[in-house]
C-alpha cells in the first residue's frame, strides 16, 4: 500500500429522495411533457437515475404562457423588496438542502463530490443571496433611476455546472423582475428539478420560474418563441452563433457565454508551487469541462522542463474514480458524446506531431472516463491549441518574451479568460492589460464569485454575468419602449440621460423606433444545444 | 465687367490609414446638391478598400487604446478646436449638399462640435463610471474595467451628414476603438472634410477610416469581415439590416441596430463598444 491508496469514502446516496420520473415544472406544478421521455444516467457507471419528461413545442408554449401570465399579473407588480425576500428564501433553502443537491449534481454530472459540495452548491446559494439584495436597489445598478425589467427570459444552460449555471441565470433575472423559462442540459436535468421542488417550498408564485427539460430542439423552440423578450445562453460557440442569427431583428435582448481556449501564462519568476497547483486547477477542475479552463499552458522556455516534471508528478497523485467518493479528484466525463470528442481531438493532437503524456491511473470498467493528459511540443497551429477540447487535456506551448506570450495568448478567436503567473507586480498588471479576455486570473485560476462579472471578448460571447454588470443583461433604462414597439430593441440600450448632455437642435432625443421587423427568411438554430 | 476668379474645386477621396487614396476600383459617383447641380465626384469605395480600411483600423487599434484616457481626451478635444476653425467650410458644404439655410448649417456645426467636446471629456472618466471594485468573498483583489471592443464598423446616419457622423464616430473612439465609417451616401462631403481635420490633428492614422460610397454595397462586407469586432447599424435603417445582423452573427459581432434620426449623446453608446475585463489577484494574509 502506498500513500496514494485510500480506503473508499463514498458519500451516501440515501440523502436523495429521487422520484422514478420527473415531469416539466410549469406554472408551479410538475406536469407531463408531450414529447417522449428520456432517461438521465450516471456517467460514472451508466446506470439509470430517473426518467425525465421531454418538452416539445406545445410544452414550450405552455411554459412561456405561464411565465408571461406570472410576469403580467404578479412578478412585474411586486415590490423589489418582496422579490428579494423570495430570493433570500431560495438561498436559504439551497443551503438547507445543500448536501442533497451536491450528491444529485455529482451523480448526474459525474463531477467529484468534493467539487459539487465545496464549489458548486455554495456558489449557487451565494448567487441567490447576492442578487436577492439587489432586487430593491436596482436604481443603483448603473442604468439610471427606475430601470425596467424585460419580461419573459428564455434561458438555456449547459451540463458542466448544471445548478451553478441555473443560479447564474435565474438569480439576476428574478431580482430584476423578469420571469423565466429555463432549459437545463439534456444530460444533467436532475439538480434543476430538485431546485423546482425548492421553489415550491419557497412558495414562489406559480409561473415565475418554469423549468422544461429536453434536448437541443426544445432549447431552439424556446429561444425562438415570439413571446420571449430575453435570451440567455451558455454553451458552445456554434450554438451561440445560431442563436445570434435566429434572434437577429427580433429585438430580443441577448447574452451569450460561449467557448474559450484560455492561455495560462507562467513566467520564470512565478511562484512555482502555487503555479503548479493553479495549472492543475485550471485544466483538471471539473474534468476540464469548464469554458474558462486554462487549456493552453504558455510556459517561459527556460523553466519548461522543470514545470513539466513537477506537473507530471502532481498529476500522478490525482485520484480518478467514483465521483461520489470524497477522495476523488477527477470524476467521470459527462457523456459518451463528449468522451468521443475528447478522444477524437487528442488523436488529432498525436497525428499533428505533439507529444502525449497521460497520467498512469486505473480507468473503471463502466462509465465514461479520460485520464489527465498533457501534450508538449504543441505548435500554435495545432488543433489542440486552437479548438476547445472541454476535457482534462492540457496543451503546452513555450515563449521567450512577454510580448511573445501576449501575442500567443491572444492568437485565438476566443477571449473568455486567461491566467498570469509572476511574482512581479508590474509584469502582472502590464500583461493583464494586454490580454484580450473577460476574466484574468493572476497568480490564481478558476475563481468565481457572484459579485465578480464573468463573460467573454470576441467569439466567447457578449454580456456579463455576475456583479452589478450582470443586472444590465436583464434590465432596460426607464423610458425604453417595449419590445413590441421597437425596431430591434438595442441589445444594450443603456440610455443614461442627463440634463447636461448637449442640446441638439432638431434632434429627436428618444425617437420612436420602428416596429419589429420579423424576417420571413427564418434563420434556423443548427446543432444541438448543449 | 471684371472676370470672376475661377475657383479651384477639391477632389474628394477616401480616408484610409491616415492617407487619402482614390478607390482602388477607380470608381467615383456624382454628388449632387439638393437642386440637382453638380458638387463633386466622390470616390466609390470597393470591397478591397473596405478590407484595407479594416487592416488600417486593426493596425492602429492597440496604439490608440494604449494611450492614456487623458491623452485621448486631449487629442479628441483638439478635433473640436479644429472643427471650430474650419467652421466656414463645413457650413458651406452642409448648405450645398443638404440644402440647409445658413442658420441651419451653422446650428448643425455647433451641435457637432458640442457633441464632440462632450464625448471627448468622457475619455478619462468613463472607466470610473462603468468599472467596479468587486467585494468577492475571499482574500482577493478584484476589479472590473471596461476596455474597447476593437475595430468598429459604422453605418452613419444618412440624413444628417456631419452631426449624425460625429454622433456615431465619437462615442466609439473615446474608449480606444478604431473606426471604419460609411458616411451619408448622398452627402459625403463633410465626412471627407472631417477626415482632413483628423489627418491634420494628433489622431493617429487608421484610427478613423472613411469609406464614401454605397452603404448597401459596403455594409455586407464589413458585417462579414472576421477582423471587425462590432457593427453600428445606426444609419442602416433603409438597408436589409436584419440580414446584416445575421451575417454579423457568424463572427459574434456586437451589433447596434438602426435608429432613426441622430442618436442623442449618451453613455450607452460608449458602453456598447466596450468589454468588461475582470482581474483577480490574491491578497497576502498579513
Amino acid at each position: 500500500m502506498n500513500f496514494l491508496d485510500y480506503a473508499p469514502a463514498p458519500e451516501s446516496r440515501s440523502i436523495l429522495n429521487l422520484k422514478p420520473t420527473y415531469g416539466l415544472f410549469i406554472g408551479g406544478e410538475f406536469v407531463d411533457g408531450h414529447g417522449t421521455p428520456f432517461t438521465t444516467i450516471s456517467p460514472a457507471d451508466e446506470s439509470a437515475i430517473a426518467e425525465i419528461a421531454h418538452a416539445n413545442e406545445h410544452d414550450v408554449e405552455l411554459a412561456v404562457t405561464a411565465a408571461r401570465r406570472a410576469y403580467d399579473s404578479v412578478w412585474s407588480r411586486m415590490s423589489g423588496a418582496d422579490r428579494g425576500k423570495y430570493l433570500f428564501r431560495i438561498a436559504r433553502l439551497i443551503q438547507e438542502r445543500s448536501r442533497e443537491l451536491a450528491v444529485a449534481e455529482s451523480l448526474d454530472n459525474g463531477k467529484p463530490i468534493k467539487e459539487a459540495r465545496d464549489v458548486d452548491v455554495p456558489l449557487v446559494a451565494a448567487w441567490f443571496f447576492y442578487y436577492a439584495g439587489w432586487a430593491d436597489k436596482l436604481d443603483y445598478a448603473g442604468l439610471g433611476p427606475a430601470p425596467k425589467s424585460l419580461g419573459v427570459a428564455a434561458q438555456v444552460i449547459p451540463w458542466n455546472f448544471p445548478l451553478l449555471m441555473l443560479a447564474w441565470k435565474i438569480a439576476p433575472a428574478l431580482a430584476s423582475g423578469n420571469t423565466v423559462v429555463l432549459k437545463p442540459a439534456e444530460t444533467t436535468p436532475l439538480s434543476a428539478l430538485i431546485f423546482a421542488e425548492i421553489l415550491q417550498q419557497a412558495d414562489l408564485p406559480p409561473g415565475v420560474v418554469n423549468i422544461i427539460t429536453g434536448a437541443g430542439e426544445t432549447g431552439q423552440a424556446l429561444v425562438n418563441h415570439p413571446d420571449v423578450d430575453k435570451v440567455a445562453f451558455t454553451g458552445s460557440t456554434a450554438v451561440g452563433r445560431a442563436i445570434a442569427r435566429s434572434t437577429a431583428g427580433t429585438g430580443k435582448k441577448l447574452t451569450l457565454e460561449l467557448g474559450g481556449k484560455a492561455a495560462n501564462i507562467v513566467f520564470d519568476d512565478a511562484p512555482l508551487d502555487q503555479a503548479i497547483e493553479g495549472i492543475v486547477n485550471g485544466i483538471f477542475f471539473n474534468q476540464g469541462h469548464v469554458c474558462c479552463a486554462g487549456s493552453r499552458l504558455l510556459v517561459q522556455e527556460n523553466i519548461h522542463d522543470e514545470v513539466l516534471d513537477r506537473l507530471k508528478q502532481r498529476l500522478s497523485t490525482l485520484r480518478l474514480g467514483d465521483p461520489l467518493d470524497k477522495n476523488t479528484d477527477i470524476g467521470a466525463i459527462n457523456s459518451q458524446e463528449q468522451l468521443d470528442r475528447i478522444k477524437q481531438l487528442t488523436a488529432v493532437g498525436e497525428q499533428e506531431g505533439a507529444d502525449r503524456w497521460t497520467a498512469d491511473c486505473v480507468i473503471p470498467d463502466r462509465g465514461f472516463w479520460f485520464a489527465p493528459t498533457i501534450f508538449t511540443n504543441v505548435a500554435t497551429s495545432h488543433r489542440i491549441a486552437r479548438e476547445e477540447i472541454f476535457g482534462p487535456v492540457l496543451s503546452v506551448l513555450t515563449f521567450r518574451t512577454p510580448a511573445e506570450a501576449i501575442a500567443k495568448a491572444n492568437n485565438t478567436p476566443y477571449g473568455l479568460s486567461a491566467g498570469v503567473w509572476s511574482e512581479k507586480g508590474s509584469r502582472i498588471l502590464g500583461v493583464a492589460d494586454k490580454l484580450r479576455a473577460g476574466v484574468v486570473w493572476a497568480n490564481t485560476f478558476n475563481r468565481f464569485d457572484p459579485s465578480s462579472p464573468f463573460g467573454g471578448y470576441k467569439e466567447s460571447g457578449y454580456g456579463r454575468e455576475g456583479g452589478r454588470h450582470g443586472l444590465a443583461a436583464y434590465l432596460n433604462p426607464a423610458g425604453t419602449p417595449a419590445r413590441s414597439a421597437v425596431t430591434a430593441g438595442k441589445p444594450s440600450p443603456v440610455t443614461v440621460k442627463s440634463t447636461d448632455t448637449p442640446v441638439i437642435e432638431g434632434m429627436k432625443p428618444s425617437s420612436p423606433r420602428k416596429t419589429t421587423r420579423a424576417k420571413t427568411k427564418k434563420a434556423t438554430t443548427k446543432g444541438a444545444t448543449k | 465687367m471684371t472676370p470672376t476668379r475661377l475657383a479651384v474645386p477639391k477632389t474628394y477621396k477616401l480616408y484610409i490609414g491616415g492617407a487619402f487614396p482614390r478607390s482602388e476600383s477607380g470608381r467615383t459617383y456624382e454628388v449632387a446638391a439638393r437642386d440637382g447641380s453638380f458638387l463633386a465626384n466622390a470616390a466609390k469605395a470597393s470591397r478591397k478598400d473596405a478590407r484595407d480600411a479594416v487592416v488600417a483600423a486593426r493596425k492602429a487599434q492597440s496604439g490608440w487604446a494604449g494611450a492614456t484616457g487623458y491623452n485621448r481626451g486631449q487629442v479628441l478635444y483638439r478635433i473640436a478646436e479644429l472643427l471650430e476653425g474650419r467652421r466656414a467650410q463645413f457650413v458651406d458644404e452642409l448648405r450645398r449638399s443638404e440644402g440647409l439655410t445658413d442658420a441651419q448649417a451653422n446650428a448643425q456645426v455647433d451641435s457637432a462640435i458640442d457633441v464632440w467636446v462632450w464625448y471627448a471629456g468622457w475619455a478619462d472618466k468613463y472607466l470610473q463610471v462603468a468599472g467596479n471594485g468587486n467585494p468577492v468573498a475571499g482574500p482577493y483583489f478584484n476589479i472590473s474595467t471596461p476596455e474597447p471592443t476593437g475595430v468598429v464598423a459604422v453605418i452613419a446616419p444618412q440624413e444628417s451628414s456631419l452631426l449624425g457622423l460625429v454622433s456615431v464616430v465619437a462615442p466609439a473612439l473615446v474608449t480606444g476603438n478604431t473606426v471604419v465609417v460609411v458616411p451619408s451616401e448622398q452627402a459625403p462631403l463633410s465626412a471627407i472634410s472631417l477626415g482632413e481635420v483628423l489627418a491634420t490633428s494628433d489622431v493617429p492614422g487608421g484610427v478613423v477610416n472613411v469609406l464614401t460610397g454605397s452603404p448597401a454595397e459596403l455594409a455586407p462586407w464589413l458585417a462579414a469581415h472576421a477582423d471587425v469586432n462590432a457593427l453600428d447599424l445606426t444609419g442602416a435603417g433603409d438597408l436589409d439590416w436584419v440580414d446584416l445582423q445575421i451575417t454579423a452573427a457568424d463572427t459574434l459581432k456586437r451589433v447596434l441596430p438602426p435608429e432613426p434620426g441622430v442618436p442623442a449623446p449618451s453613455v450607452d453608446r460608449i458602453t456598447f463598444f466596450t468589454e468588461t475585463k475582470t482581474v483577480w489577484h490574491p491578497k497576502g494574509i498579513i
